[in-house]
């Protein structure tokens, strides 16, 4: 069984909580006591119907307003995939939560009401998307049995979006036709819509292949700490720990090692339950040099014919997450990979209009949930990649140092 | 096609070990909450792996409420010695004897609440700068929107609405002098992923968790265990069964469940099947809609 880690969005009538209620229902994922729990709430507040929401809206805030405040995490298992879902509340700090949730989600539900067909939220979800380079994107048209199940309301929605998709950069969009309420083609395929040929939803997160995500290519493994047994009976052990990033790594291969540019071979790998042959994404290894390289956290060991660029200076498309608006004279603590360092914004180049795509060069700090692309100078020189060929070496934080706040995200250029 | 592939339960291993060496990174002075439960003990032989062949660079802390069921004691102390770390143990009872903290009373009274002061206290007369817990976003609705490295302030409180988002494997622990960190490397594992996981590592497991006999009764829908700690009301009767506990905590608030499971295949399909949560056999979380929420923001665990 693998895993599959993806992202729910869409508006807040759309329906994405009854879809994600049914999801965890007909999984059985959801107990019968959180069950009478959430029925009990929704009628102490004098809900109508059982509000779905309060599955996963725990904190108190949210329960009282009714509102979600932050991104969830649920969890949920077929016999064939594990799946890691992160619930993005779809109003005000939009732009924040989904950048959060995407992250580290491969796969994106949208939601669309058929009724509604593109609007500019779903445009913004959409870019986000695939802003943050997740590969495949299923278009839920949801709401068909109130248009009576027809197939032209689906093909224009279908049509709108892929107008609209034109101008993104997504590998692999998918539409599906289906009724959260009434459970078509959620689990099961509908029949009151034969027209539709493909599977219905679970059936496809169950299937679709995200292995060739993966960046096999580039070998980057960013040092976590260095290992050295004080004690015991190996005395001489030194061993570089961390996650491989990117690429795959074996017994014997040439390595440099940044930032001095030594080379060295790898003499042994260790996972976390013995040796092994070769280490690639996600794996956590600890990797043995033959030759004592003065290494420490923040370097990186990558191939010699296959090295990331190395700068002071960066080109980033930046989230502004904080409420606290950018200070151009302000110095940020910048985490990238396992390497910290303090960096100064030189310039903000231009504004990105979600919604239209278009780019306002505006010389104003950045407020939240903008995105601008900015151009940053480090303190001490990244190893980086492109947030394109790189998820891991491609993507930075910044952190405000008076309140050590998070208050960016960014993506390498 | 399968050559790279990871099964999901070794995708949450890597994630669970590059946290646990994130935390040891940005905290020099860190230790795991160790309770002696399923989660605690993952996290325990997690860490032993992650820096293995070098020593983890945490100690266990235990706090001992004086109401934990015997075998959870002398399990907690086997496990230490067997897996080499050293084992630091805080009483509430020394909090309750300082006038740190007054006992509940009343025939629900537990010490539950109470452990918060003395866990707070410990964290600051050890110096500690991060505490490494068990804790898992499936658990509770207040933990599904905890972050991994989740920020406290000078007084030990969680700040649910104000928490650092947290993107890619970017943790962010910076802190000032007097704060501390929660980190929760098992977040994303699922009360299954962790028996799973203790099935594949063969780890050793308090006897509590397997079926066996015992004198119960039940309180509010809750099969309670009889001890010295809780003792049985005028209308109240116990008896004996065969049970088995889902979570380890207080005798004084931890539910059992009637089950014959007595290994772990049986035990896996049992918690596979299961209808009811983890944490529905556990009193102290039924007090309030928000009761796990409210325990947190004061710092529990």
């Amino acid at each position: 069984m693998d895993l599959l880690r993806l992202i729910t969005c869409g508006n807040v009538d759309d329906g994405k909580s009854t879809l994600l209620g049914r999801l965890l229902h007909d999984t059985k994922s959801i107990f019968e006591d959180q069950w009478v729990a959430v029925q009990r709430a929704s009628e102490r507040r004098g809900d109508a119907r059982t509000d779905l929401a309060l599955l996963t809206d725990g904190l108190r805030a949210e329960r009282e307003q009714g509102i979600t405040i932050d991104v969830a995490y649920r969890y949920f298992a077929t016999p064939r995939r594990k799946f890691i879902l992160a619930d993005c509340p779809g109003h005000q700090q939009y732009t924040r939560n989904m950048v959060t949730g995407a992250s580290s989600a491969q796969l994106a539900l949208l939601l669309v009401d058929v009724r509604k067909g593109l609007t500019e939220q779903t445009c913004r979800h959409a870019f986000i998307t695939t802003l943050l380079r997740i590969r495949h994107l299923i278009v839920c048209v949801n709401k068909m049995d109130l248009v009576g199940f027809a197939q032209a309301d689906f093909d224009r929605v279908r049509e709108q979006f892929m107008a609209f998709a034109e101008r993104l950069d997504a590998a692999d969009i998918q539409f599906i036709p289906l009724s959260a309420l009434q459970g078509d083609n959620v689990v099961e395929k509908s029949a009151r819509m034969p027209w539709y040929e493909g599977a219905p939803l679970l059936y496809t997160l169950e299937t679709v292949y995200v292995r060739n995500d993966t960046n096999l290519v580039d070998p980057r493994f960013p040092v976590q700490t260095v290992i050295r047994p004080q004690e015991d009976g190996a005395p001489d052990f030194r061993g570089l720990a961390g996650q491989v990033a990117s690429g795959v790594l074996r017994e014997g291969d040439e390595v440099v090692h940044l930032p001095t540019g030594f080379t060295s071979r790898i003499r042994a790998i260790h996972g976390p339950s013995g040796p092994v042959a070769e280490a690639f994404p996600p794996m956590s290894v600890v990797i043995e040099l033959d030759r004592d390289l003065d290494v420490s956290r923040g370097d990186l060991l990558a191939r010699p014919n296959n090295q990331p660029n190395q700068s002071q200076d960066l080109e980033v498309m930046l989230c502004w997450l904080a409420s606290a608006p950018m200070d151009p004279a302000r110095r940020y603590r910048l985490l990238h990979t396992t390497r910290e360092t303090k960096c100064l914004v030189r310039e903000v180049r231009y504004k990105l209009d979600i919604t239209t795509l278009h780019r306002n060069p505006v010389p104003t700090p950045l407020e939240m949930n903008d995105l601008a692309r900015v151009a940053l100078h480090c303190q001490a020189p990244l190893f980086w990649d492109s947030y394109k060929k790189n998820r891991q070496t491609g993507s930075i934080v910044l952190i405000d140092e008076a309140t050590n706040a998070t208050v960016a995200a960014g993506m390498i250029l | 096609m399968s050559h790279f592939n990871l099964s999901h339960l070794d995708q949450l291993e890597h994630e669970a070990v590059h946290i646990i060496r994130e935390a040891a990174a940005w905290f020099p002075h860190a230790a795991i909450l160790f309770s002696g439960g399923k989660d605690s003990l993952v996290l325990a032989a997690l860490a032993r792996k992650a820096f293995a062949p070098a020593r983890p660079p945490f100690a266990l802390l235990h706090v001992d409420t004086g109401h934990n069921f015997p075998e959870t004691l002398e399990f907690r102390d086997r496990f230490a010695r067997d897996f080499g770390y050293r084992l630091v143990i805080r009483r509430v009872q020394d909090s309750i004897d300082a006038g740190r903290v007054a006992e509940e009373t009343g025939p629900n009274a537990s010490r539950n609440a109470l452990q918060t002061v003395t866990l707070l206290d410990a964290i600051a007369e050890l110096r500690l700068d991060a505490a490494l817990g068990g804790g898992r976003r499936d658990e509770e609705k207040a933990r599904a929107k905890e972050r991994v490295f989740s920020h406290r302030d000078c007084y030990g409180q969680w700040d649910p609405k104000n928490q650092r988002p947290e993107l890619w494997r970017l943790y962010n622990g910076r802190k000032q002098p007097d704060e501390h960190f929660r980190v929760f490397p098992l977040s994303n594992w699922t009360e299954l992923d962790v028996w799973s996981y203790i099935q594949r590592e063969k780890l050793p497991l308090p006897s509590l968790y397997f079926a066996h006999e015992r004198e119960v009764f039940l309180r509010h829908g809750t099969l309670l265990a009889v001890s010295p700690h809780l003792p049985l009301q005028a209308q109240e009767s116990s008896r004996r069964e065969v049970v088995r506990f889902r979570t380890v905590g207080d005798m004084t608030c931890t539910g059992a469940i009637r089950s014959a499971a007595r290994d772990l295949d049986t035990i896996i399909a049992e918690v596979a099947a299961a209808r009811q949560t983890e944490r529905g056999t556990r009193y102290d979380d039924r007090r309030s809609d928000t009761a796990m929420e409210d325990r947190k923001r004061q710092g529990y665990f």
